[in-house]
């Protein structure tokens, strides 16, 4: 792929209209991280498989490190800094938190994408729907249990 | 170098007739060319925003689904999960919602790949695939349009643009059932379809199976000769049948004598829940969970 060539387009970002000037072949985790400077989106496996990279498009969960930038124009696209509320942490991070859901922390922003996209169209999924929701993020340190547990804690808390 | 924005089919065409390659949710393209597979396209169309190619359509004839339909919208669509049950089932093993939200069936069939989950369930129940140009549009059987790994008979300038499938008449439904060693993000190690209608006796009226990745391209049996037999001795004899015919590989993911024995027990369960949809009973989509393939969390 001849990655010479740029493009200049305008990408969305938690509200915000970010100007880039990119390589067509750029995917859309790099453009996040580099050009537009919001790391809480990670790189993990870079190939589609751990989740680290999940962002929303559309509110839909995207394998950003899979996704092409240029692709992504036109879109509303939520990264982790888009979930917070202010100054006031989002009920999703508050409670990974309060359950213990977080040890080494970089699944966590993927964690939290997955599990918002899930209860923005189920809003009180099972455990077993909670696990179907959160299985393209791999977590190698908490053993999942804090984190579903988590999820559901939240959707009981957003029901009340 | 060129990247474009279709916003409607005529201009997705017009590109194509230009030389550009479609993307849809980029789900095999951007990571295929990471891999070293294929590098990626320097002209892409993207088609991601036709959505007059998005629409799941139920006909006299039975059922049309757009293209650009995700395997999301197939899993949790009433229709598609209650009476065309294989595709579902195939589509909900699709690597993760990620991949289920952004990925498309007409992206899955167009990569062609022997170990798609949604190939062998269109296969046994009967699926033509619709492709158009800025000739025209044609319609074939969708065994028609893989013709190896990879490789599809659609000819250049040619968009996938719906699956069409028959109603499944009654006292018939399908299954689609997988191998896999965990239970997402996972490619079939084997799976087979089976589409089965059954006689008001509960004997075999129509029985098709279709096998993946075991074969360059998706396998289908329409075994004809068990029309009048128990459900039981069908099932058994798919197993043997699927056991015989197949041509795998021994690659990362299995050897070709596990894949010559699996494929056969895959084929079984597949021929057996789909008699047991067949007969009314309603079992979760995908059906895997069902009979006892991946641990129960």
């Amino acid at each position: 792929m001849s990655t010479s060539e740029r493009i200049a387009f305008t990408l969305k970002v938690n509200g915000t209209d970010y100007p880039v000037d990119v390589e067509q072949g750029r995917n859309l985790l790099s453009v996040i991280r580099s050009e537009i400077g919001l790391t809480g989106t990670k790189e993990g496996c870079d190939d589609c498989e751990c989740g680290a990279c999940m962002v929303l498009l559309d509110g839909q969960p995207v394998n950003s490190c899979s996704y092409l930038a240029v692709q992504a124009q036109g879109r509303a696209i939520t990264t982790v800094e888009g979930v917070i509320d202010g100054d006031e942490m989002h009920p999703l991070q508050r409670n990974i938190l309060e359950e213990g859901g977080v040890q080494c922390g970089f699944c966590t922003p993927g964690m939290i994408l997955s599990a918002h996209a899930l209860l923005a169209r189920n809003s009180s999924p099972s455990e077993e729907e909670v696990r179907i929701g959160l299985s393209g993020n791999l977590c190698r340190c908490t053993g999942y249990a804090k984190i579903v547990a988590a999820v559901q804690r939240t959707a009981t808390e957003l029901h009340a | 170098m060129s990247f474009t924005i279709a916003r409607t089919v005529d201009e997705a065409l017009a590109a194509l007739t230009a030389g550009a390659t479609p993307i849809a949710g980029g789900t095999d393209l951007v990571v295929g060319a990471r891999h070293g597979k294929a590098a990626l396209p320097a002209n892409l169309v993207a088609i991601d925003r036709l959505d007059e190619l998005k629409a799941v359509v139920e006909t006299k004839e039975g059922v049309s689904i757009g293209a650009l339909v995700s395997h999301h919208a197939i899993e949790t669509h009433p229709l598609l999960a209650s009476a065309y049950c294989a595709l579902a089932d195939g589509s909900a093993l699709v690597g993760s919602p990620a991949t289920r939200h952004v990925g498309t069936l007409g992206g899955n069939i167009m990569n062609a790949s022997p170990a798609m989950d949604t190939g062998a369930p269109l296969t046994v129940m009967g699926a033509e695939v619709e492709l158009r140009s800025t000739r025209g549009n044609r319609r074939m059987p969708i065994e028609q349009l893989w013709t190896g790994p990879g490789r599809t008979s659609a000819e250049p300038g040619e968009l996938c643009v719906a699956i069409h499938l028959p109603k499944p008449g009654p006292k018939a439904n399908s299954a689609y059932v997988r191998l896999e060693y965990r239970r997402a993000m996972e490619i079939a190690v084997v799976g087979a379809a089976a589409f089965v209608a059954l006689a008001d006796d509960g004997t075999i009226a129509a029985l098709r199976v279709g096998l993946t990745a075991v074969a360059p391209t998706i396998l289908t049996c329409n075994l004809v000769e068990q029309i009048g037999r128990p459900v039981a001795a069908a099932a058994e004899h798919a197993a043997q049948m699927a056991m015989e015919q197949c041509t795998p590989i021994s690659d990362v993911r299995a050897s070709v004598g596990y894949r010559r024995h699996t494929v056969g027990v895959m084929a079984r369960r597949a021929v057996e829940a789909a008699a047991r949809r067949a007969a009314g009973e309603k079992i979760a989509i995908p059906v895997n969970r069902a009979v006892g393939i991946g641990a129960a969390s």
